[in-house]
């Protein structure tokens, strides 16, 4: 009764690998470049720590701009900057660029709306220690965020792990491209409630694993 | 020590612009335990940030120990920071970090050589009698103690003066007067300068030597509280020489 199950094995495995591949790439990305461009945003804000409101506003309208195309299609707008970075715009290593290019901002929004809830009295203690921009950043902003910024890394990872279904459109391949050409293509419902499973299982270790980081990092309870 | 000199600071708020200090002058001498009262609103807190310029007045001078701190470059000013400490009404501890590592911070940014900041935070933590909770952290210790952790952070890097912001409004009375033992001592063993910004009278009278009084932006007196023959021109200062009558004195030590 498991025939089709088993008989797809091999390429569930595949398939898997393919979407760890992707969402690793993305997650890195987004963090390596959401990271920064999230602390700019804080850090620029009117009434923040520093005052650079044209750059504010340029980051600002940059996000919006990334974050307001639906994924489907700024999948497709942004082939030709695929092709241009990886050679191809068809294939695994093809479908990451949009998943990082709309993860990033993404990232960035949270991280900074992670800073908005540092305590405004402590970036002023450290101020009024002499703490240098960088010291703020990264002894005091970043120390205080770390468990809404490790929240936010978990909500990216399962986002993006339901993204990366979307790059089968693109022959990215992957766990929920996977679902799609079987369970729906070909009829085979077991096979997809399979696949379904195992995404589902993915995502409680994601989230798990996530929240037990956010409670270890967090000391104010 | 610290020379305010003619200091102004206006803010730009959305109802229109807002002069929070009036043409404020003020001398403070080394190891004073400096009060400036008032009711909230007086301009207190923005004058206090004025002196390690983390208020940048609109006119006047700033000089601490002879150089005018409006005058220096960033990276200087910096380093005059290390040297005036701040402690705040909220204490303003990093909540993920223990006691230790909270008192280290301020170490770690003015980069005290790494090999003995264990020995020197263990020393200020001692001053304040916290030895016993140094792995502890913030959420777990009572108002008082997080302002005593708070000033053993402020004492890390041997600080020549001490700015403290309402350091007891937030805490209880018992621990006012802790508190206030502490800062005393602080004051008469380590010679360290203290300037204090509070509403309450009884912190002046129980700590200060001088005090100056705000109101609306403008410094309308000063004078040593232990000058007899000074002739008091507000209600506050005629309370806090106790020529008022102590029914008024409740009230204006708690509007
Ligand atoms: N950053 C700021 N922006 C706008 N207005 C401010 C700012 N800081 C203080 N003020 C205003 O300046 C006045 C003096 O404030 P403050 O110095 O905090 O008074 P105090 O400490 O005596 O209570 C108040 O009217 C306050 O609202
Ligand atoms: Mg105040």
């Amino acid at each position: 009764m498991f025939d089709n199950i088993i008989s797809v094995l091999p390429e569930i495995q595949i398939a898997f690998g393919e979407t760890l591949y992707m969402l690793v790439i993305t997650v890195g990305f987004a963090v390596l470049l959401g990271l920064p461009l999230g602390t700019i945003l804080y850090y620029s804000r009117p009434g923040s720590v520093i005052k650079a409101p044209i750059l504010n506003a340029l980051l600002n309208g940059i996000v919006n701009l990334i974050r307001s195309f639906p994924f489907l299609i700024l999948m497709v707008a942004i082939i030709p900057i695929t092709r241009l970075i990886v050679g191809t715009s068809i294939g695994t290593t093809a479908a990451t660029v949009p998943m990082v290019i709309g993860a990033v901002p993404y990232f960035a929004r949270f991280v900074e709306q992670s800073l908005l809830e540092v305590n405004r009295g402590i970036i002023e203690a450290a101020e009024s220690m002499g703490a240098n921009h960088f010291q703020i950043i990264w002894k005091v902003l970043f120390s205080e965020a770390r468990s809404g910024i490790a929240s936010s890394i978990t909500i990216i990872t399962v986002s993006f792990l339901s993204y990366s279904a979307v790059a089968g459109m693109v022959g990215g391949g992957g766990i929920g491209d996977f679902a799609i050409r079987y369970g729906y293509y070909r009829y085979q419902m077991d096979v997809m409630i399979f696949t379904i499973v195992i995404i589902i299982i993915f995502v409680q270790i994601l989230q798990f694993t996530g929240n037990y980081f956010v409670r270890k990092l967090d000391k104010r309870l | 020590m610290i020379v305010l000199n003619d200091v102004s600071k206006t803010f730009d708020t959305p109802s229109g612009p807002l002069q929070a200090i009036v043409s404020a002058s003020l001398e403070i001498e080394k190891s004073d335990i400096y009060g400036i009262i008032g009711f909230s609103g007086a301009g207190k807190s923005t004058l206090l940030r004025t002196i390690n310029l983390l208020e940048k007045p609109d006119k006047g001078t700033v000089l601490l120990e002879g150089d005018d701190l409006t005058q220096l470059p960033r990276q200087q000013l910096l380093k005059k920071r290390m040297k005036t400490a701040m402690v705040f009404q909220h204490f303003n501890l990093l909540t993920n970090r223990t006691v230790f590592n909270n008192v280290s911070l301020p170490l770690e940014i003015s980069g005290y050589p790494k090999k003995q900041r264990k020995e020197r935070i263990l020393e200020c933590l001692e001053i304040v009698d916290l030895l016993d909770k140094v792995n502890e952290y913030p959420t777990k210790l009572s108002g008082g103690q997080k302002q005593r952790v708070a000033i053993a952070r402020a004492l890390a890097n041997n600080p020549k003066v001490l700015l403290c912001d309402e350091p007891t409004s937030a805490v209880d009375p018992q621990t006012k007067e802790s508190i206030l033992y502490y800062l005393k001592q602080i004051n008469e063993k380590l010679g360290i300068t203290i300037v204090i910004v509070t509403h309450e009278m009884n912190v002046v009278k129980s700590i200060c030597h001088k005090v100056a009084v705000m109101e609306k932006g403008t410094i309308v007196e000063k004078f040593h509280m232990n000058d007899k023959s000074y002739k008091p021109l507000t209600n506050i200062s005629k309370i806090l020489l106790g020529e008022s009558n102590p029914v008024i004195e409740s009230e204006v030590v708690y509007v």
